[in-house]
């Protein structure tokens, strides 16, 4: 085996609480591991180098989307990046823009999804008759099961929000996230909201005809998800209504 | 300090916990639930396989009901398990699935006709009903007798959080994020709050409440390799210990999950091998029919976790830079299925380990998953010390796993523990008011500012980090899958040592706001009386049972031994808790204790055991040949749910069956 690289971490460091501090990029050094990801590595920078350092990771394994950070540039999940990907073994970590800066690489995505669900509607609107719970289920097509899933895998990481050129220029923009949940909820037989009510919600500029196009969401989603044809279903559907 | 009052609050956003605040807020109460982390991210959301519930939609499920699901939950808890509780479980999970339904969660279907799967490494075509089309599937997974997991591809967990949090926001029950409750405030008889401490700004809270309920999850972390989410610390369970008064169960009781991947720990999941997938050693031989010829990959989770490191144990691992492990291979699943109900795994296998599992097989080995002991409650989900303070999910040892939980049971807890203690916590906020002792809380408040200023003001000199690296490799070293007497006599002495050093904790980082390294002093010191309370718990039952398995005591001995553990930690001060057992009465099982299935049948009998069979066999004789199985039921073990779940569940069966008959309501 060949000897270990020794890696060079660029760090964003800002608190935003402490008067005084001002934002500040500051570097660490650290021994890569076989299989290391920068959760890995941003731990033990924590655990032996600089306590005061804030991130957020909740499961490590790119399942519950607390992690997105802009890594050598690109916005990502850090707990599934291997340090391995970088050749140089240079690594710049800046914290998700777009988003409430907590403190050094964590920002408060929490809060923005919590008021964009509330803005939008995003949960369930089923027909209320349908709700009894000792009697067997109504049917849905396997097909349909299948497709909510793929547009429900959505992990509300922010990555999305932080690549949109759109939303940079307009605050009040739904951006990728928004558009995707309520493709979901449109596509749902169970949803008891038509086309127009969908249209009072994202049927201006600040939804589907805000959108510029450039699809910074599409290139970055960590899930992979077809935003590209999502908006531009909903903007025929919503062109029509 | 702020005080915040509320009727309903809760700890935790993952589902247990946003399950009963919707069931508390429909009931008009004032609602509010406390959070580490934004709702959506808590550890439910990690659920990959599935969530148990005797729907019987699909054929492989044909003839499954409550009774089934019943005794593979008791049987997998190898006896260990409250069967009221077990029994209140198993009739609610189709209630729940139904209701998920409902709010949005888009559970794969049956397609009617051929459909081709993998059964024992074998290609079976199995055909569904006509009138099966449509409704929620489900598929096989250890331990059960029928496939009963329900599902969304592989990302149940994920989905049902998705739709109850949704459900959540939809009726504006506020989630206070980064809010970490750190005390209970009570009197000795009656919990009235939390203190919590804002993560972001460092400001001290008093929540105050008719009813608090623990929903903080499992204690994982105090192992070196676990499954869990980062957050899953046990400080649920501290906080409960904290008291002196509620008492935590069966704390030793702790499940290793066979198909962690290597080294980190990412779990693949059980539907892999549900699914088809099997388990193979450095020779590529697939060795598990040969321990267990019957159930094969498909024994319970212990079962499986312990064959392999007995395998792996003969040389048969394969050797890597971490350690040997075991390959897991699910290439005969084929790309198709692979790609679409087995996706995170795939996700998984290329971020962290570089590979195709369509064509490589993964390296897997058994790693801590799962806290069967938590906060002990009664049925309703009450601490029995302590009125006002309940628990549910994964936090508490409401009782249904005993010392094995199955998989798709843990994510049917959350949801189904949910919804019913629910009730009886929207009950509570009904009946009672809100009692208000500001002494009481500005007692509890300043100790917790004490505490927090030791820290920072303190000249100690332990560091937090390293005091928990410890901890976690002692956890894991000596309090794992294989236990013995001297083996976990020093880890409670070495963690004694650790707490003693806890004492000592001193900060480099002395801010008072966001500060990482207080939070984990904080955190630390509280998971080193829950690592104390599972190795002492683990020291002292000297028997094997479920995931507890004692190398010096192989037999499952319900003589002695067929009892809960109790712990509670009545002198702060001291370095030990205290112990005590409550012994499960066989004359009310419904189902006596027998054998499980697996291996040799060694289990010492309980004198009672034999008289409750031949009073079973009795009470049913005198039914008669017509009694259906719900008066059977009845008799031998009656039990109590809240009215509204009380109905029967229709399965698609009776509608077939019995067209113009009684709608299976009633």
């Amino acid at each position: 085996m060949s000897q270990a690289r020794t890696l060079t971490f660029s760090i964003f460091r800002y608190d935003p609480q402490e008067s005084g501090d001002k934002p500040k990029m500051v570097t660490y050094s650290l021994t890569e591991a076989p299989g290391m990801t920068v959760f890995i590595a941003l731990n033990q920078l924590r655990e032996t180098q600089d306590p005061s350092l804030q991130f957020d990771f909740v499961c490590r394994a790119g399942i519950c989307g607390s992690c997105a950070m802009v890594i050598n540039g690109f916005p990502t999940l850090a707990c599934r990046t291997l340090t391995a990907n970088y050749p140089d073994g240079h690594i710049k970590l800046m914290p998700l823009p777009g988003f409430d800066l907590i403190g050094d690489l964590s920002v408060n995505t929490g809060k923005f999804m919590r008021e964009l669900s509330e803005r939008l509607s995003l949960w369930l609107h089923p027909n209320s008759a349908d709700n009894d719970i000792h009697r067997i289920e109504a049917p849905m097509s396997p097909e349909e099961a299948t497709k909510l899933y793929e547009l429900e895998r959505c992990v509300e990481c922010g990555v999305c929000v932080s690549a949109c050129a759109t939303k940079q220029m307009r605050d009040t923009f739904v951006g990728a996230v928004g558009m995707m949940k309520i493709a979901r909820f449109e596509l749902d037989s169970r949803d008891t909201r038509t086309a127009d009510d969908f249209y009072h919600v994202i049927g201006n500029q600040d939804g589907v005809f805000g959108c510029m196009t450039l699809l910074g969401c599409q290139d970055t989603c960590p899930k992979d998800l077809p935003h590209m044809q999502q908006i531009a279903y909903l903007r025929r559907k919503m062109a029509s209504v | 300090m702020k005080i915040i009052y509320t009727d309903t609050l809760v700890v935790g956003a993952g589902l247990a916990g946003l399950r009963v605040a919707i069931a508390s807020k429909e009931r008009g109460l004032d609602t509010l639930v406390l959070s580490l982390v934004p709702a959506k991210r808590s550890h439910s959301v990690a659920a990959q396989g599935g969530m148990q519930a005797s729907l019987a939609n699909t054929i492989k499920g044909e003839g499954d009901d409550e009774d089934i699901h019943f005794q593979d939950t008791v049987k997998g808890s190898d006896w260990g398990c409250d069967q009221d509780v077990a029994r209140m479980f198993a009739h609610c999970a189709p209630k729940a699935v139904r209701e998920l339904a409902q709010w949005g969660v888009p559970w794969t279907r049956i397609t009617k006709g051929d459909r081709q799967v993998i059964v024992n490494a074998e290609k079976v075509t199995i055909t569904e009903a006509e009138a099966a089309h449509g409704l929620i599937n489900a598929r096989d997974f250890g331990g059960t007798k029928k496939w009963r997991t329900c599902y969304t591809a592989d990302g149940a967990g994920h989905s049902l959080l998705y739709a109850v949090d949704n459900k959540a926001i939809s009726l504006g029950i506020p989630v206070h994020e980064r809010m970490e409750a750190l005390s209970l405030i009570h009197d000795g008889e009656r919990c009235h709050g939390v203190i919590a401490r804002c993560l972001i700004t460092g400001e001290l809270r008093a929540y105050i409440a008719k009813s608090t309920t623990i929903a903080t999850g499992g204690y994982g972390r105090i192992y070196s390799v676990s499954t869990n989410a980062v957050i899953c610390e046990g400080i649920g369970q501290a906080l409960a210990l904290d008291t002196g008064v509620a008492t935590l169960g069966n704390m030793e009781a702790v499940q290793f999950h066979p198909t962690a991947i290597v080294p980190v720990g990412i779990l693949t999941t059980e539907g892999c091998r549900g699914d088809g997938g099997v388990l193979r050693d450095k020779d590529g031989y697939r060795f598990m029919p040969d321990y267990e010829p019957e159930k094969k990959e498909l024994a319970s989770r212990d079962v499986v976790s312990r064959r392999m490191t007995e395998h792996m144990r003969k040389g048969k691992g394969v050797n890597s830079p971490y350690g040997p492990h075991l390959w897991l291979d699910i290439t005969l699943l084929g790309q198709k299925h692979i790609d679409t109900n087995l996706r995170e795994v795939k996700e998984i296998c290329e971020n962290f380990l570089g590979i195709d599992p369509v064509k490589d097989w993964i390296p897997v080995r058994p790693t801590q998953h799962y806290s069967m002991g938590g906060i002990r409650t009664k049925a309703n989900g009450e601490s029995p010390q302590l009125s006002g303070l309940f628990s549910v999910g994964e936090a508490a040892c409401w009782d249904m796993h005993g010392f094995n939980r199955l998989g798709g049971n843990s994510l049917a807890e959350t949801v189904v523990g949910g919804m019913i203690i629910g009730k009886y916590v929207a009950d509570f906020g009904e009946q009672t008011s809100l009692v208000v002792d500001t002494d009481l809380i500005a007692q509890f408040g300043k100790q917790l500012q004490t505490e927090v200023d030791q820290l920072i003001e303190g000249e100690g000199t332990e560091d937090p980090f390293k005091l928990k690296a410890s901890m976690q490799k002692i956890m894991m070293d000596y309090v794992g899958i294989f236990r013995n007497g001297p083996e976990l006599e020093v880890a409670v002495n070495q963690l004694t040592e650790l707490l003693e050093r806890s004492k000592n904790l001193g900060l480099k980082c002395k801010k008072r706001h966001a500060n990482p390294e207080l939070v984990e002093a904080l955190r630390v010191k509280r998971m080193l009386k829950v690592a104390v309370t599972v190795a002492c718990g683990a020291l002292a039952r000297t028997e094997s049972r479920g995931a507890h398995s004692r190398e010096d005591f192989p037999q499952r001995n319900d003589q002695d031994w067929l009892n809960r553990t109790l712990t509670s930690w009545p002198d702060a001060n001291s370095l030990r808790p205290e112990m005590s057992y409550e012994a499960l009465d066989v004359m009310r099982m419904e189902l006596p204790p027998g054998y499980r299935g697996y291996g040799v049948d060694n289990a010492i009998a309980h004198p009672d055991t034999q008289k409750r069979q031949q009073q079973v066999e009795a009470i049913l004789a005198e039914l008669g040949d017509d009694a259906d199985r719900y008066a059977k039921q009845a008799a031998l073990m009656p039990f109590e749910l809240p009215e509204e779940y009380q109905p029967r569940n229709q399965r698609f069966t009776d509608t077939v069956a019995k067209t113009d008959a009684e709608s299976g309501e009633k």
